[in-house]
Formats: structure tokens, sequence, C-alpha cells
């Protein structure tokens, strides 16, 4: 897909850090020696991130192999008032990791060492590039596992994770990165470095981890990580569930947790996202349905074998026409293979799709499917819905065709409605994916001006200089020198001397 | 020195911009029976918040329960017990430590001092659990963060700030925490007379299997023998199954006898009720559990009393008011200085001079300073909590 520059503003660049741009490298080069990349064909590879439809050359692609090889690059440019966009694997849905004309990119991916497994005090120290599953692979055969798993797991890095806080399916039951995380080496703009967190289970002081934990990398760069682990559950096995309405299936989801069941995933499907992923895939979907559900539970074999006869039991009585359970690991497998095969099967009945992230009430859950679609069809479009039902998290799919003039445009309009519709329920703009610069100019729909003055006067603390990865979550930053009140008066901005991206 | 009632959002603000104003500080109490925790504040006026109580929303479907932070904590578990839930980190009943009733103490108080309770390691601290707020900063301003669902990511997770950081940032005037349902079937096992080395050994096996475990305490001989003690809780197979296969496991540190209601004993460990009726100093020491044995090793052999919560992770100590203060802080540096501990309950006196809260490297204490500076820059809200 094409860059669009024209979608979401970026900071204006620096002419003064683009014309210094020979000597800027060079400076770095005489803190990494070749650990920089200034050649356009090789920075090409690191003008996007997950979210394909933003591209953009940076002015070079720092990728430091030590902490004190960060700190100086970091003390380099902060010293030059040279922006950074910290970089891990690039999977990032959300533009977190989208480089900027008069920055460069810091990317972790050197970093890529497992120090020291300690199951002791169950817990592993790695570098941010080791990716999530590997870290999962290292304490295989000892029985353990970390528990977070975004679908990019394969790929994605731990320090991505972190800077997202990064969830997965199995979030209801075992968390997000956050509620997995004891511990990180930081490093800040100024180069300064602090460790937050530790082995144990609570730092001193405020809890500043739970902060860098999703900052998507506005605080710091995160130069080592220290995670939970968690014993293997001994067995796992999934209900498929369908249901002729999705108010049908929103019910049997309520009934189950009302009935004191958290499972270790609740999936559901619409009707269009079944029909791509069953004819991709082959999974045995019942085609009859509105609505397909996975239900995953784990644990001892009596518990979950207790477990998935109680939950059969509700879905019948919540009305569902088809119910059938994993009798082995491999059926268990088929029934996911369908859901998670679900983004490239829908990317098969339509040129181009845009992922949207946002989290709703469950109850509101049919309603804001009923809005989505007369959303989608008000702009010529169709969606394609799947969702992590139990925590709310919606994924609608939209399908459109960015050669189409007007297309993308469209999509991303749709996106945008969608989640000023999940706010309006009572809901968040989004639950795993990242602000990012895709939501940053929603913002304003979720917080006050006042609470987003807040947060940016907390990026004053870590990065008084907003070097670190601007332009991305809020659609304006603070002047860090300003201390006053914020005066907000009659909707008038802040700083209106001050560029707004 | 005047007492301010705010029972609304409003209100607040009104009094924190008149403090700043006027150039005035504030000690903001709800029922004030955490007072005892932290420096003593040394303030202008005190700000009582403890009148904005209320439960405002609660699904249980949802997971999810929005309260004034004023509501007794006693309420919201009375109530979400009506549903078969509860607040999983297990809010620890600490107001015993400092002369305060038992069960006493608000949503507000346990959110600000951000303590779990011994199903801390299981199912995490408040922070986990705290999913967003409103509140008045020091400039007055009211402000919110995190939001009314229970996955979100969307901008800076503040609740895990506002968690343990003792109204020195804002204030909270309402708050929106998970709710999750309540074990069906819970049972303990007890095992007599393990010494601190076996029992962390014991505690380390079990926390590596699968089976259902929310406690892992141990407590050493004093008058009566050592107990070390695993909670299972779940659906009664799982708590059953768990059972039988630790039973196996662990047969080579002797029989284990199984308690059916040990309720009573997970609350005076989570509140640690037995150093309550008494004079002396308690310190509360989060470590790695790896660490427990040498730090209580390096304590020595005489007159201080321990015991072991989170499978060695959370050591208690008891120390006699007229020992060594250092003690503690020095066998914990011996041990390898990964834990951090703070001085629970002392007199007003010794905490002024001892610092509480484990000193920070000064990097990261100079960035918490900054962070303190960007909510409250003139230091308006119960200053000398934390820091002198």
């Amino acid at each position: 897909m094409l860059a669009h520059p024209c979608l979401v503003k970026m900071p204006c660049p620096n002419p003064v850090t683009l014309t210094d741009c020979a000597a800027i490298v060079r400076g770095l080069r005489g803190i990494v020696g070749d650990d920089v990349i200034d050649d356009p064909a090789e920075l090409a590879a690191y003008a996007s991130d997950g979210l394909t439809a933003y591209s953009q050359l940076p002015l070079a692609v720092v990728l430091p192999r030590t902490t004190a090889d960060v700190a100086a690059v970091l003390r380099f440019c902060h010293d030059g008032q040279i922006k950074v966009v910290p970089r891990g694997s690039g999977t990032s849905l959300s533009g977190g990791a989208l480089p900027l004309a008069d920055g460069i990119v810091l990317g972790l991916g050197r970093f890529n060492r497992i120090l020291e497994v300690d199951l002791d005090n169950r817990c592993a120290v790695v570098q941010p590039g080791v990716t999530n599953l590997a870290i999962s692979a290292a304490v295989a055969a000892d029985g353990f596992y970390y528990a977070p798993d975004p679908s990019s797991q394969i790929a994605c890095s731990i320090g991505g994770n972190v800077a997202e806080n990064a969830g997965g399916v199995h979030c209801l039951k075992y968390g997000m990165t956050t509620n997995n995380l004891l511990g990180v080496e930081l490093v800040l703009m100024t180069g300064d470095v602090v460790r937050l967190g530790g082995r144990g289970l609570d730092g001193p002081g405020y809890d500043l981890l739970g902060i860098v934990c999703g900052s998507e990398g506005l605080l710091g760069i995160v130069t080592e990580v220290t995670v939970r682990l968690l014993p293997r559950p001994e067995s796992q096995r999934a209900l498929l569930l369908g249901f002729p309405t999705m108010t049908a299936a929103a019910g049997c989801v309520a009934a189950i947790i009302g009935d004191g069941i958290i499972p270790a995933a609740i999936e559901i499907m619409d009707r269009p996202a079944i029909a791509a992923a069953e004819a991709f895939v082959h999974a045995g979907y019942p085609l009859d349905v509105d609505a397909l559900m996975i239900v995953e539970v784990d644990g001892p074999p009596a518990e979950v074998d207790y477990l998935i006869a109680e939950i059969d039991a509700l879905a019948l009585a919540a009305g569902a026409s088809t119910v059938r359970a994993s009798a082995s690991d491999v059926e268990r497998t088929l029934f996911w293979a369908g859901r998670k095969a679900a983004f490239p099967a829908v990317g098969r009945i339509a040129s181009d799709y845009y992922c949207v992230d946002g989290t709703i009430p469950r109850r509101t859950l049919p309603a804001v499917l009923t809005a989505i679609t007369a959303i989608a069809a008000a702009k010529g479009l169709t969606v394609a819905n799947v969702f992590h039902a139990g925590d709310g998290n919606l994924h609608p799919l939209i399908l459109y065709d960015g050669d189409q003039p007007g297309q993308l445009e469209a999509a991303e309009a749709v996106g945008a409605a969608i989640l000023e519709e999940c706010v309006r329920v009572g809901g968040v703009l989004t639950g795993e994916h990242g602000v990012g610069v895709e939501k940053r100019d929603l913002m304003i729909r979720q917080f006050t001006a006042t609470d987003l003055a807040q947060q940016t006067r907390l990026k004053c603390a870590f990065d008084d200089r907003n070097l670190l990865n601007p332009g991305k979550v809020f659609p304006e930053l603070c002047r860090c020198a300003e201390m006053g009140r914020v005066h907000v008066h009659r909707g008038a901005t802040r700083f209106p001397e001050l560029p707004r991206f | 020195m005047v007492t301010i009632r705010a029972t609304t959002a409003a209100a607040v603000a009104d009094a924190v911009r008149d403090a700043c104003d006027r150039g005035r500080t504030l000690e903001v109490v709800g029922t004030g029976t955490r007072r005892g925790y932290g420096r003593p504040v040394a303030a202008d006026d005190v700000l009582n918040v403890g009148g904005m109580a209320g439960v405002v929303d609660y699904d249980p479907a949802e997971l999810v329960l929005t309260a004034r932070p004023g509501t007794p904590i006693a309420d919201i578990a009375m109530l979400a017990a009506a549903h078969g839930q509860h607040i999983a980190f297990e809010p620890p009943d600490l107001a015993p430590l400092w002369g305060g009733a038992a069960g006493s103490g608000t949503l507000g108080g346990t959110l600000a001092l951000g303590l779990g309770g011994p199903r801390r390691p299981f199912a995490g601290a408040p922070r986990d659990h705290f999913l967003g707020f409103a509140a008045v900063n020091g400039l007055g301003e009211q402000f919110s963060a995190g939001g009314k669902v229970i996955k979100n990511v969307t901008g800076y997770d503040l609740p895990k700030l506002m968690a343990g950081s003792l109204g020195t940032l804002a204030i909270l005037t309402e708050v929106t925490i998970k709710m999750l349902p309540a074990p069906r079937a819970t049972a303990t096992l007890a095992w007599a007379g393990l010494d601190a080395a076996a029992a962390f050994v014991l505690m380390t096996q079990a926390l590596g299997t699968s089976a259902a475990i929310t406690g892992a305490a141990h407590i050493p001989a004093r008058a009566g023998p050592a107990t070390t003690r695993l909670r299972l809780a779940g659906i009664p197979v799982a708590v059953k199954a768990g059972i039988a296969a630790l039973g196996s496991l662990l047969s080579v540190f002797g029989p284990a006898a199984r308690i059916d209601d040990a309720d009573a004993f997970w609350r005076d460990i989570g509140g640690v009720h037995a150093f309550a009726d008494d004079a002396d100093l308690v310190w509360r020491v989060s470590l790695p559990p790896s660490q427990a044995v040498a730090f209580v090793t390096a304590l020595g052999p005489d007159d201080a009393r321990w015991l072991f919560d989170w499978g060695g992770g959370l050591v208690w100590v008891m120390q006699r008011a007229d020992d060594d203060i250092g003690r503690v802080r020095r066998a914990l540096t011996a041990t390898g200085g990964d834990g951090h501990a703070t001085l629970v309950r002392a007199r007003d006196a010794v905490r002024r001079a001892v610092p509480p809260f484990q000193p920070l490297a000064p990097t990261l204490a100079a960035l918490t300073a900054r962070v303190r500076a960007r909510f409250d820059p003139s230091g308006t809200l119960n200053p000398g909590r934390i820091e002198p």
C-alpha cells in the first residue's frame, strides 16, 4: 500500500535538523560506529510499522547494542534537540514506530538475548528485542510460560509489548503486559538510566513502571525487561458455539461471567467474518449463524472438563444452535484456526482492510454492532467483526479498496466514527493496539483538555524537550516550561502560537 | 489549622485552589484509618474527603464497580458478595496496626496505599484492578484518566501511578475498579514444624505447579509450632484436584492438615494482626522470594519476629521499639539489595527521623520529584508524607 501523507499531520520537521543531517550521522557513528543506517534504500525498511497506510523515511536508523550506547545516543540527541522514535519489531498497529523526517529511529533489534531465567522467583530477565514467543519457548521445558500472547507474538518484541501494554486473546484471565511485568531498565532522554521494579512484586516509590508500560515510547527507552512466568496449564479445551443472533451470543457471555466463570478466552466473530474464515481455512464453522463464539478454558483436566460441561449448558440456555466441545488438542486448534486466520481471511475477500480497536461495556455489544454496520453502510463500506468478547474489546475490520479514490479516507472516517461510538457508550478508543498516530486526533473525544494537559505534563517529567516520539498519542504536547494553570476558555487552545499537529 | 470538609469533586477543587491561592498546604484524609502510614504530614490545614462516599455504578456482569473513594471497603465487599464477586486483590485489613478498628477503612484509602493482601502474587495488587478515576490535582483542576472498562490502553495508565501515591499527586473523587467472581470453594493445607528454608522450598515447589493456589504463607515457631500454609481456591473439583496433586508432590514435608475455614487465618496474615496489639516497630519487606530466607537469617536469631507471605516475596518484621532501627535495611542490603523495606508502624517522631520508605537511587528520586511537581507543583497535597 502506498503512503498517504495527507491523513494525519506530523509535527513540522525542524529545518535545522534536516540541514545538519550529515553531521548528525557523523556524530552517531562516533558513538556506535557502523550501527547507523543512512542509506535511503536501507532506511526504507524502517519507513512503516504495522500500520502500513503511513510511511516516512527517518533521518537515520541507529541500532545500538548496549545500554551505555543507548544512553550515549539519547544524550547526543538531547543535546542536539534531535527527535527519537523507538522501535522494536515494528509490528505496532497504531503507528507507534512511524518515523519522523527530522528524527532518528532507535531500533532495539540487537538487544535480543534472554539474560536469565529465574525459576525460584518465577521470572525471566530479557533484553527488549527478544520476541514474546521466545520467552515462553525458553521456559517451556520447565513447565512455565509467559502469559500475554498478542497475535503477533512470533514477531513482536517484549520491549514493544511493554511500550504498548500489549494484550492478546487470553488477557481476560491472565491480564495484559502490565499485569505480568515486574521490572524494567529505562534510559531517559537525558541519557540517565533508572531501574523500575525488579524481581519482587512491588517496587519502592511511585509506580512509574505502571505508567512506562503502555506509554508508547514517549517516556523512555526500555533496555531490559523482567517478566513474570506462570506454570503452564495442564490442559486446555475449547467450545465452538453458534448463535442465531448476536444478542443471544452477548447474553451467553454475560451468563458465563455472571455464573462466576472467567474462561481463558472468549472470542466472537460475526457472519461476514465467519464466512471469510471458513472459506479460507475450512475449520468446520457453521455458516447459518449470526455469531460464532470460541470459549477456551484451561487448568487441571478435572476442572477443564467440569467447566466445559457447565458452559455447554449455559450456551444451550442462551439459545446456541451449535455446541461443539473439543475432544482433542487437534480439534481445539482447528476451532482456533479460523479465528486466528480471520485477518488474512478478510484480506482475501477485500483488497484492503483496516482494523479498528475499541473497548465497550459488554452490555452495549448488540447495539454497537448495529451502529457499526450502519456507520459503514453510510460510506458504502462493509465491516467484518471479530472481538475479544470477554473484555468487550472490538476489532471491526473495515473492507475497502485502496485503489479506488477516496476509499482509504472513507475507511478511516468509518474507523473514527466507530471509535467515537465506543466512547459514546462508555467505552474507550483502544483496548490493546495503542493510540499511536492512528487515534491521536480522536483523544479529544475521550478526554477533556484538562485531562490531556495533565498527561502531557507527565511527559515533561521524563522528557522536557518533547524529543521522544512526538506526534504520537497526544494531539498537542505541553510546553514543559509552562507550569502554571491550564486556561481553557470557551474552547480556546492553550498555546495558539504553537503548531498543532 | 482548620479542617475543611468537601463532599463533591467541585468542593475539593475549590478547597485546593483556595489553598494554592493562600499558599497553604493540605493534609488529605478520608476516615483517617491509615494516617499512621508514611511520614507524618506537616500541613497547614486538613481536607477531609471521607464524606465523598457511595457506590455510583455496579454491573456485576461487566466486572466493573464505580464508587466515590470514601465508600467503606466493607460495604463494597458486602455488595460484591451478594453477587458472588469480590475485590480480587484481597484488601488487607491494616487499620488495627495503627490502633483502628478491624474492618474499617475506605476504598480510596486502600487505593492510596496500594497494598494487596495474600492473593497479591496470584491476582495482582490494587494497581492491577484500578481501572480509572476522576481526581483533583495540586492545581485544583478536575481531571480524569483510565476508563470504566476492563481493557484499555488509551493514554498513560495513570490509575497505576495513583495507586500507592498516598494522596501526594491528586485527590481521588471517583474511582472505578475491576471486580471478579469470588471462588466457589476454598481450602487451606497446613504443614507443621518447618524451618524457614524448608518452608520456602515447599512454597516454591507448590507455586511451580498449576494448582489453583491463592495464598502461601509461613509463620515460624514461637509460642506454638511453625506453620506453613497454602490456600487453594476455585471451583470444587479444582480445589480437590489441587489438594491431591500438592499432597503427593509435597509429601516429603510431612502430612498436611486440611482446614476448610481458614478465612480468619488469611485475614490475619494480610493485616499482620499478630503484630497489631503491640507498640513495637513493624516493617514490610518486599523482595524476590528466593532472598527471603537469607534476609531473615541476616536479621539474626534474636528477638525480631517475622512471617512470610506471598511465598516469601513479602516478609513482615516486628522489632522492639528500643532495638537498632537500622537493622532491617542493613539485613536487606546484605541479602542482595533487590528488595525494599517500609517502616509501616512507628511513633511519629521515629517516622520523622527514619525514612519510612526505602530511599531511592538519586536518579530515580529526581525523576520521582519531577513527576510529583507535574501534578502538584507547589507541594500543596500531603507535604512530607513520602519525602521530607
